[in-house]
């Protein structure tokens, strides 16, 4: 183990080095002395435990835990350790969250360092990164650890000092006792701190915003950033292990095939290659289980690539060796033109569209998405003395653990799962079945260290590939060119299926993606999801079904303008109309992102200042240039929200240069505003790759893109110069929204719309790719 | 045997003489700064420096290598340019995930040595061969500006 550095509890301190401070672990505690459970879990507190359906984040695997004594420790030189429990995928987790822990204890954050929890949902609560929810769930939480240390820590100062612990204070990784101006440092305080019992959740004294050091404060630096840039810190892909082997796996390329026959004998002939196991496959569905192959074990990742391209095997497609992109998006056309299920349904949309004198029909297509982290999916295994140990980089390490466990029949509590940096991972990094392959070749391997790399072949043949979708709109419009109302189809596999053999029809949270849950001011409004079977593994991908649906609404509602000559902003407010607070459930959205409807209303009020802010950024209105046009678009998304205005210039070829963008969003509470701003850029130019370029299609079952010559992501010389990013005032009176994937739904239809009113030609189709013809 | 100089020491690896550099750096030699995305040379995670010139390590073999100076990411902090290039990304908060950083600091530190006043097009052109999944693009853009500017408005010091 060179490159881990193990604490006391077991969790490796994965990633930098500056944790070889002298004062790592060990250096006497502390905080940590012992832990009982989830003494702070909120579904235990009497007021909740009424309420019977749980939000948020103690409705998701493992609830939330507030107990300072799993989350915080002290040395005593003073250094505050803080456990981060989400994983680091460029988001700035681990940054942001002791920062949120370290206000409340009213620490010096240049005395604080971060130590990489293990997956332990049993100990530390929910561990799931993804669906925006880090913060989202745990700020408070969090909040409440900080403010707890720091009130044992005055209670143990007054307590040596023998004065009322009213008259010490925590002010900067010191107490102070306030009448005399005595000080002492947390470290001197801390053994004794720990002992003291820890207070309820109702006596709690938190800090007003006005007091925070650094929620809100953008002079935090990242806490991995310098070894990010020196080439040091450790992603999933940089675990070496003592006696390591390194393997690749030729896999199924159709989901349910499996391995009818083999000949290893030419890839035992190349130099390095050790040995050849066969993964048997797992029966439909997919689920997280390993795809089927045959893996090739060598002294190095490029023995085994070599020995793997010697490899002679016969496959058995299975059920979808026929999926093939061009008739799928027939039979999903088809489904999207019939009546279907209808999650939402109020007036009688189709009665009025029927005796429309104007009428407004649309369609759009998105095709399939991979993910592309760039460090592609990788996961290391040893098995010893009936423990297996996992190094991988996962946005789900309970899943891994589980996974594991499932495949090599051993309990969960036989799985250590270490998450490393991730290089990227956008929903890919929350399905684990890269874990499952090296525990089944470690095992295979009697236990030795095994490194499963994939390659990039492998990765974008082998997905959980975000969902093609055909999106059917339509409209009747009123004389004043108002719709009357409105119809929209989702027609797109969902992913249950990938869980639930059979499953078809996009479920009601799925549907709550910017489909139900619009909060437009038309009298008469259906939303359907008809039936259509997937033939591949169907994941989540960042910001999920928000992708398609926000393209159509925001596509459909430019179109709207357009057909009622209205200035596209204009009506898109008027369509929100006035602000208010929105139940979801009054508009059939009984879903909310499992978020409670009262803590997490709909508010228009907030939407409006988002597309006021973005217009204002780009100064909305003005004369363009010709070839130039300016486009918007509105998404609300894991509770936040999120407007973008982008300005394109077209040339007489048809290239498209964006050429200002403007993305405002309004989150609620913001902890880090310098990641929010990072996440937001990022946002955009993913959302331009996925606009211009992102396609996955399939012929004969197999992914017909392979690496990055066929598969485009934007480059340096696509990219916009500058992207304005405007926040909304920070509000710390509402509940707090996501930040990593609420940026990226309304880039696609704003780039659209701003093509439309540069060239009057309308996208219908991602990506865009070629369709601009010379103007 | 092949022997090889990185970053100023001389190694020696018992691979076949078509094995990529990347992997003999990351897998036999322990220097895992330089980072596998695409075998292709498609996307510039592994860039490395070879003679001074940017090159994609995942398709260069250590045969082509041997009896040149090869740098990698490890090493950039001991070159001022390199050095000046880390401290603008760690200023400018560049990195997001941070898996595609070394290889466009690396990119970076090529352009600024051959081009030390680059304009927008130099930018495109030697920065277009590594793609950032995160999209950290602009930053990247800035902090290479701020570097170009710090180094003409001292004098060339970094």
């Amino acid at each position: 183990m060179n490159d881990l550095i193990q604490n006391d509890t077991g969790a490796p301190e994965n990633v930098s080095r500056r944790l070889l401070l002298k004062s790592a672990a060990g250096a006497g505690l502390l905080l940590a002395v012992t832990h009982s459970g989830n003494l702070f879990a909120q579904a235990a507190t009497p007021a909740e435990a009424v309420e019977a359906v749980k939000y948020g984040g103690d409705s998701m695997p493992g609830g939330l835990v507030d107990n300072p004594l799993v989350f915080l420790s002290i040395g005593a030189d003073g250094v505050v350790s803080v456990i981060c429990h989400r994983s680091e995928m460029g988001q700035g987790v681990r940054t942001s969250i002791p920062m949120v822990v370290a206000d409340e204890l009213e620490a010096d954050f240049k005395r604080v360092r971060v130590i990489q929890a293990l997956g332990n949902e049993a100990r530390y609560g929910n561990q799931n990164t993804d669906g925006s929810r880090s913060l989202r769930h745990s700020m408070d939480p969090l909040r409440r650890v900080g403010a707890c240390g720091r009130m044992m820590l005055e209670a143990a100062a007054a307590a040596q000092w023998k004065v009322a612990p009213a008259e010490v204070q925590a002010r900067n990784h010191e107490l102070v006792h306030i009448p005399s101006g005595r000080k002492i440092g947390f470290g001197a305080v801390a053994l004794a701190a720990a002992k003291l019992p820890i207070p309820g959740r109702e006596t709690l004294k938190m800090k007003q915003p006005s007091q925070f050091r650094y929620i809100g404060k953008s002079d935090v630096a990242l806490i991995d950033g310098v070894d990010i840039v020196r080439g040091r810190a450790t992603y999933g892909t940089d675990v070496r292990l003592e006696g390591m082997v390194y393997a690749v796996v030729a896999r199924a390329a159709v989901v349910g095939g499996k391995v009818r026959s083999f000949d290893s004998a030419a890839a035992l002939k190349v130099p390095g290659v050790l040995r050849v196991i066969e993964i048997k496959s797992t029966p439909l569905p997919a689920g997280f289980n390993p795809l089927g192959g045959v893996a090739v074990v060598a002294r190095n990742t490029w023995s085994a690539i070599k020995g793997r391209e010697a490899l002679v095997i016969e496959w058995d497609d299975g059920p979808n060796g026929g999926y093939d992109s061009v008739e799928y998006r027939k039979t999903l056309e088809a489904a999207a033109r019939k009546p279907a299920k209808a999650l939402r349904d109020e007036g009688k949309t189709m009665d009025v569209l029927a005796a429309a004198k104007k009428r407004v029909t649309a369609e759009y297509y998105l095709p399939h998405l991979a993910h592309a982290t760039m460090e592609p999916p990788v996961a290391t295994a040893r098995i010893h003395d009936g423990l297996c140990e996992v190094w991988t980089s996962v946005q789900a390490p309970q899943a891994a653990v589980e996974i594991v466990a499932k495949h090599l029949g051993i309990k969960p509590e036989q799985v250590k799962v270490n998450v490393t940096l991730l290089g990227g991972g956008f929903g890919r990094k929350s399905k684990p079945d890269f874990a499952a392959e090296a525990a089944l070749l470690s095992k295979a391997m009697g236990g030795k260290p095994v490194k499963v790399q994939w390659t990039r072949e492998d990765d974008l043949q082998h997905d959980y590939y975000h969902a093609v979708s055909v999106q059917h709109f339509d409209s009747a419009l009123d004389d004043a060119g108002k719709p009357t109302a409105w119809l929209h189809r989702s027609a797109a596999p969902t992913i249950r299926s990938t869980f639930v053999a059979g499953a078809k029809g996009l479920g009601a949270g799925e549907m709550g993606h910017t489909a139900i849950n619009i909060p437009f001011q038309i009298p008469n409004i259906r939303i359907e999801t008809p039936e259509v079977e997937a033939q591949t593994r169907i994941g989540w991908f960042r910001s999920v079904y928000n992708i398609p649906h926000a393209f159509g609404v925001q596509s459909f509602v430019a179109e709207l303008a357009f057909a009622a000559k209205r200035d596209p902003k204009d009506y898109l407010l008027e369509l929100i109309g006035p602000a208010r607070r929105i139940d979801p459930r009054t508009l059939g959205d009984n879903t909310n992102y499992s978020e409670s409807p009262e803590r997490y209303p709909i508010d228009t009020g907030r939407m409006r200042g988002v597309i006021e802010l973005a217009a204002k950024g780009a100064r909305w209105g003005r004369k363009l240039p010709k070839g130039h046009g300016i486009g918007i678009a509105m998404a609300y998304s894991f509770m936040s929200y999120v407007a973008i205005a982008i300005e394109v210039a077209v040339d007489a070829k048809g290239a498209i240069r964006v050429v200002g963008v403007d993305t405002a969003i309004d989150c609620g509470p913001q902890v880090n505003p310098e990641r929010i701003r990072s996440q937001l850029e990022g946002a955009v130019i993913m959302g331009m790759t996925l606009a211009m370029h992102g396609e996955i299609s399939f012929k004969k079952g197999r992914a017909e893109q392979s690496n990055f010559h066929d598969h485009v992501l934007l480059r340096q010389s696509e990219a916009p110069h500058e992207i304005r990013v405007h926040l909304a005032p920070a509000n710390y009176s509402v509940s707090p929204g996501g930040v990593g994937e609420p940026g990226l739904p309304p880039v696609a239809p704003a780039l659209c719309n701003a093509i439309f009113a540069a060239t009057g030609k309308r996208i219908r189709q991602l990506p865009i790719a070629q369709q601009l013809v010379p103007l | 045997m092949t022997t090889l100089t990185i970053n100023g020491k001389a190694h020696t690896v018992g691979v076949p003489e078509d094995t990529p550099l990347l992997w003999a750096l990351r897998d036999e030699l322990g220097l895992t700064g330089t980072k596998f995305g695409c075998g292709m040379g498609l996307c510039g995670a592994c860039t490395i420096h070879i003679d001074g010139v940017a090159v994609r390590s995942c398709i260069t073999p250590i045969s082509a290598a041997g009896g040149k100076q090869i740098n990698t990411i490890e090493h950039a902090e001991h070159d001022k340019t390199g050095a000046a290039l880390q401290a603008a990304w760690v200023e400018a908060g560049v990195p997001q995930c941070g898996y595609c950083q070394g290889g466009q600091i690396m990119s970076a530190m090529a352009l600024l040595k051959r081009t030390p006043k680059p304009n927008d097009g130099d930018i495109d052109e030697a920065m277009s061969g590594n793609l950032c999944r995160c999209g950290t693009y602009t930053r990247i853009r800035a902090a290479i500006k701020k570097v170009a500017n710090v180094t003409a408005s001292t004098g060339g010091k970094a």
